[in-house]
């Protein structure tokens, strides 16, 4: 049974996408997810999807998912690695995962997050993008 | 139209729809579409298997490679014998909601795709066709 | 046509090879313009190979099925041929005429063969130029079939080259679009924009559009699936080049440009685009 590594940096948790999950498997990574940033306390959570060439409406349900119970247990999530081609699939099936902050790399995530938990105040929330 | 090749597969459990993924993947680069195409296509069909699976009880996908006599493409048929889509104007409007899977993500599918038929009869099953071409 | 009659295409190819060579080319030296560019050798070459060709496929019998299987080397080796002069741009005449210019010094030899034999000189000859015709037809689906290649790939190139990316600064990319936006040029923009972003590392994009005539419904939808796209990939985007009257349009369409940085003139778009940076720089650095 395969199982995604989620790693801990500091307050941040990181998880690297590589297998082509199946359902089961994108329900198991959300509710792990979820308890560790319960756990962990962590505040940021950073999803890696590089390395993945297919996103389809149950992935992207469960990142949004992941993404709104992570802010209600007070940590922002940061998707990067979007391939091009996953890119313009998502923007020509609708899905605009909403409430879910995207960056180039896991550098610029990284970036983005500690800036985002780093604040004392609140930074503006826009759709599925940069905070300016 | 003439079909060069086609595959069956069973549609069971949720690692099938990995499966699909795959097979699709597989066919439309030997079919010659571009990456962003081929992207399209298996994401179209990860949908439909889903919806097969999840909501038509499963089935089969049969994968066909087609040649119209001045291009290629990949046609991918899925059916089952499930309790069929009472009200398929609803069924292909979006609900990409967080929560509960109510979007049947057919609306979206259709839209990745060249040409999207889809037959249902409630209590008989359904069947979708769908076809890209180079 | 009988056993009899089918014997003799083959057996006078067989025979005959070196004289129809050679009237074959002399045909067909003197059908190409001057200047053209074909080389006597090479034309030597291939025509030699094609009556070799020719003399296995017509052995099998079933003469005038060159969509057979014992035309299958025929078919390649006519398909090579015509699919060069298309590339080397000869015209369709020029391409045929490597068949056609076959059927003189064949029916002269079939006439000599047959002289006292009219029933059979009739078959033979029908026959031959049945063949002909049908590979002279074949050598022209297959050119006009690799012209439509040249030129789809041209007008891809064309898509292209006709909305280049530019990098004004570091981490900052934009996009001149020209013309008007439809369906398959919003694909082909969108693709260059995002290989962009990813070779660049670009957090933001200017898209300007002075140079579209109109903006209507379909326009601003590709428009705002495009800036979705570079959101995806974590760039912000700017649009400028926004004309009053296409203000106009945009609110009287009711399009929502939602969250969208809009701006008069590429200029003003690349000041606030450097704002944007150095906004973001300084909130991405660690607070004491």
């Amino acid at each position: 049974m395969d199982r995604i590594p989620i790693l801990k940096l500091r307050d941040l948790l990181l998880v690297t996408i590589q297998v082509d999950m199946h359902d089961r498997l994108a329900m198991q990574l959300q509710d792990e997810l979820t308890a560790r940033i319960s756990e962990t306390g962590a505040r940021g959570v950073l999803i890696d999807i590089s390395s993945l060439d297919i996103v389809d409406s149950f992935i992207g349900r469960m990142i949004a998912n992941t993404a709104a119970m992570a802010r209600v247990l007070d940590a922002e999530t940061v998707l990067v690695g979007i391939q091009p081609a996953v890119a313009i699939t998502l923007v020509e099936l609708g899905l605009t995962l909403p409430g879910v902050r995207t960056a180039l790399n896991v550098e610029k995530g990284m970036a983005l997050l500690e800036s985002a938990t780093g604040q004392a105040e609140d930074l503006p929330d826009t759709d599925a993008g940069h905070t300016e | 139209m003439p079909v060069t090749r086609s595959e069956a597969l069973e549609l069971r459990s949720a690692a099938d729809v990995v499966s699909v993924r795959q097979a699709v993947r597989t066919w439309a680069i030997e079919a010659g579409f571009s990456l962003v195409d081929q992207t399209k296509m298996v994401t179209a069909a990860s949908e439909i298997a889903r919806n097969t699976i999840n909501y038509g009880g499963g089935g089969m996908a049969t994968l066909e490679l087609i040649n119209d006599g001045s291009r290629r493409g990949l046609r991918v048929v899925f059916e089952d014998k499930g309790p069929g889509i009472s009200d398929i104007q609803q069924a292909m409007t979006d609900h990409y909601t967080t929560g509960n899977g109510l979007g049947l993500g057919l609306g979206g599918a259709k839209r990745l795709v060249n040409e999207f038929h889809l037959s249902s009869r409630v209590g008989e099953g359904t069947r979708v066709v769908i076809t890209r071409w180079k | 046509m009988s056993a009899a009659t089918d014997a003799v295409i083959p057996r006078i190819l067989k025979t005959y090879e070196a004289e129809l060579l050679d009237e074959w080319l002399r045909e067909q030296l003197s059908a190409f313009r001057a200047g053209s560019r074909i080389s006597e050798s090479d034309l030597r070459t291939q025509s030699k190979e094609f009556l070799n060709l020719l003399q296995q496929a017509t052995e099998a019998g079933n003469i005038t099925d060159v969509q057979g299987p014992s035309y299958g080397r025929v078919r390649d080796m006519l398909g090579d041929v015509s699919r060069a002069r298309g590339l080397q741009g000869f015209s369709p005449s020029e391409t045929a005429i490597f068949v056609f210019s076959l059927k003189r010094p064949l029916f002269t030899r079939i006439r000599k063969e047959l002289a006292t034999d009219a029933d059979s000189l009739a078959t033979v000859t029908w026959s031959a130029t049945e063949l002909l015709d049908k590979l002279g037809l074949y050598t022209t689906e297959v050119y006009q079939k690799s012209r439509e290649d040249v030129i789809t790939r041209q007008q891809e190139e064309l898509l292209e080259l006709s909305t280049p990316v530019v990098k004004l600064w570091d981490g900052i990319l934009a996009l001149p679009m020209i013309g008007t936006l439809d369906s398959a040029r919003t694909q082909v923009v969108m693709e260059s924009l995002l290989q962009r972003i990813v070779e660049t590392g670009a957090d933001i994009a200017i898209i300007d559009i002075t140079g579209v005539p109109t903006v209507d419904t379909l326009t601003a939808q590709h428009l705002l699936k495009t800036v979705t796209a570079a959101r995806l990939m974590g760039a912000e985007c700017i649009i400028s080049g926004i004309r009053p009257q296409i203000a106009q349009t945009i609110v009287h369409l009711g399009v929502d440009l939602g969250t969208v940085t809009t701006k008069g003139t590429l200029a003003d778009a690349f000041r606030r685009a450097l704002e944007m940076r150095g906004q973001r720089e300084r909130l991405l650095k660690p607070r004491a």
